[in-house]
């Protein structure tokens, strides 16, 4: 067994557990702290992949600005506990028994059942490089120059159309 | 790399157990005498009134949509800023053209008042009365 | 080096690292009250110890031995999460700051910093996004009104100036071409600190790290007048000391950033052309380093006792309207420098 590997169980356990606990916890503020351990497991386990700015955007991004937002929208409805509205229905947690049944199979088929792509069996050293950010940047100015521009025009349609419906819903 | 990020987890982990260690050494050596009156919270020695979950201002909430979007904005500008000089003109135009974007999302909240915050607006009381009432004591 | 003594290396620096942290803090709050009290022409602390040096120590102790009251109407969970979050984003901050160049003792090659990542100064903007929630939840969690007005002004107010600050580092990061903060020290040789070449993004990240470590002028989350003492109005003890010294640490990672970034780090401008011997030159820079921060660190507490607190809507007109767009203007700035001068 070697560090990564070690390293890698860890984080992964972090991980699944604090995924479970998000949808155990009744009170919704201790299930949003476990959604944010788990984005700090996730983040761990890019760093493993050599993938850092995908790590580190994981924690600024959803860990850092979404969570927030979460959190403000739990603050201002005050949803003390959650109420158990679904549960008690039989058909429905025949359903949420079948489609995860379902997930599983397709993971399970994905881990055990097709061969490895190609992209991992390249040259080591270029491949523990793709993810630093000097090499994102390059490629986005590069060959993604078009998508880049376009997510910044997403970006401002989502402000726009936020900040409208924001405004509709509570006044 | 992967060590220099071990040196930091060895560190902040450090850093927990230290934290822990002197909550931990506090709990034990200090007293606990707890009473019903000490544990209410504090509303300027009155009894607290309601429910302490008071809904507040809607704005907080628009504050964070607004810093979330322009979070996704700083962290795009992030690879921008490593690779630019490599890039002349090109990657001059390509980070104005982003940031030009940035600005009209910046310039519509700006218009319609997203930036503003409430604020009461202050009329000065009217002083006409209680000048009478001061003459009338004083003579 | 093998990997016992890389091990043995790291492990010296982070008790080392630590200790500082924990020394520096204590010293810091006894001079803030000696500067306070310099400033307003009063005493100040002068009894426990040599001109009250002891002072701080003498409260820590006290606060170890108060009873902790949690209020029966909290979450007593994260009442007690909220300030382990506070101190734990405010300690692993450290970790990446070069206190100096590289430095050979004994033999061994050793960086004076914890960790040397190249993904530095965003690791230390990811974790700085993080300490909102110490405030949030210790806000939320007390089960008293002014703790959660506290609590939500003060995550509205660090999350508002904490876009102008990602923005005036992405200004250095135009420069430095590297996201490690020995590189970006590196980048500012000779008079080339960017605090010179760019002036606005300096303002624009000071005055955000005063709102982000929620100081005076910035001090809004516990503005006494109208919200008691905020969000930690319901804590008591160790706990509250954990808030009160995270306070503190921050605003010596905030004056240690601002040097790294701006100030030229540990560097003095042509100490090389002055012909000393490696040793004077190393601990020349490392004590230039701590130098610049106690500067810092003094503006910090002069400015404290100097102006007044903002108006909760001046605060956010002044993080959204002028240091947001200025952070912007800077980028520019220095983008058209980078294109005109080939810096």
């Amino acid at each position: 067994m070697n560090l990564e590997l070690i390293l890698f169980i860890v984080l992964a356990l972090i991980a699944a557990v604090s995924a479970v606990m998000v949808i155990t916890q009744s009170h919704p503020v201790m299930s949003a702290i476990f959604l944010i351990l788990n984005f700090f497991a996730l983040a761990g386990l890019y760093l493993l992949l050599n993938a850092q700015f995908i790590a580190v955007v994981q924690v600024i991004v959803y860990a850092g600005a979404i969570m927030v937002l979460f959190l403000f929208v739990l603050m201002l409805l005050n949803t003390s506990s959650e109420f158990k509205v679904l549960t008690d229905k039989k058909f429905i947690k025949f359903f949420a028994l079948l489609i995860s049944a379902f997930v599983f199979v397709q993971l399970a088929y994905l881990i055990f059942f097709t061969k490895p792509s190609n992209a991992v069996k390249g040259n080591l050293n270029v491949s523990s490089q793709i993810g630093t950010i000097q090499n994102i940047g390059k490629e986005l100015y590069t060959n993604y120059i078009i998508p880049f521009e376009a997510a910044g025009f997403l970006l401002l349609a989502a402000t726009i159309g936020a900040l409208i419906l924001a405004k509709k819903k509570f006044e | 790399m992967l060590t220099e990020f071990g040196k930091i987890f060895v560190f902040v982990l450090l850093a927990v157990v230290f934290v822990a260690i002197v909550i931990f050494f506090a709990k034990l050596i200090r007293p606990s005498r707890i009473t019903h009156e000490k544990t209410k919270i504090y509303e300027c020695g009155e009894d607290a009134k309601g429910s302490p979950w008071v809904k507040f201002n809607i704005r907080f909430y628009v504050v964070a949509l607004i810093f979330l979007i322009f979070d996704v904005e700083v962290v795009l500008l992030f690879p921008w800023a490593l690779s630019y000089k490599e890039y002349g003109t090109y990657g001059f135009l390509a980070g104005i053209i982003f940031l030009l974007i940035l600005g009209l999302g910046m310039a519509y909240e700006w218009r319609k008042g997203d930036l503003e915050w409430a604020r009461p607006k202050i009329t000065p009381p009217e002083l006409k009365n209680t000048s009478n009432k001061t003459e009338k004591i004083n003579s | 080096m093998n990997i016992t003594e890389i091990i043995v290396v790291s492990l010296i620096k982070i008790v080392l690292v630590i200790v500082m942290i924990l020394v520096a803090v204590i010293f810091l709050v006894y001079f803030e009250r000696r500067i306070s009290a310099w400033i307003q022409y009063r005493i100040g602390p002068n009894r426990v110890g040599w001109k009250g040096i002891l002072q701080t120590t003498a409260d820590v102790m006290k606060l170890l031995l108060k009873e902790d009251i949690v209020p029966s109407a909290s979450n007593k969970t994260l009442h007690t999460l909220a300030p382990i979050i506070a101190l734990f984003v405010a300690f692993s901050t450290y970790a990446v700051i070069p206190f100096g160049p590289d430095v050979t003792i004994f033999g061994y090659q050793v960086k004076l910093m914890v960790a040397d990542v190249n993904i530095g100064v965003l690791y230390v903007l990811a974790l700085t996004s993080l300490g909102v929630y110490g405030i949030t939840f210790a806000g939320y969690s007390s089960g008293s009104k002014y703790s959660l007005l506290g609590g939500i002004r003060s995550s509205a107010q660090m999350i508002s100036y904490e876009v102008s600050m990602g923005f005036s580092v992405a200004g250095v990061l135009l420069l430095s071409e590297s996201l490690n903060p020995q590189k970006i020290v590196l980048a500012q040789s000779g008079w080339m600190w960017n605090a010179i070449l760019q002036p606005i993004g300096f303002i624009t990240f000071v005055v955000s790290a005063f709102a982000e470590t929620n100081r005076l002028p910035f001090d809004l989350p516990e503005a006494e007048p109208e919200l008691v003492g905020g969000y930690h109005t319901e804590y008591s003890s160790m706990k509250f000391a954990g808030f009160f010294l995270a306070e503190y640490a921050n605003m010596i990672i905030a004056s240690a950033m601002i040097t790294t970034l701006y100030l030229g780090g540990w560097q003095i401008p042509y100490i090389d052309k002055l012909g000393l011997g490696v040793t004077l030159t190393t601990l020349l820079q490392v004590g230039a380093f701590f130098l610049k921060v106690i500067f810092l660190l003094f503006f910090f507490i002069w400015v404290r006792w100097s102006i007044p607190r903002f108006r909760y809507d001046q605060l956010m007109s002044l993080g959204w309207k002028v240091m947001f767009p200025l952070s912007i203007i800077n980028i520019i700035w220095v983008a058209c420098l980078i294109m005109i001068f080939n810096l």
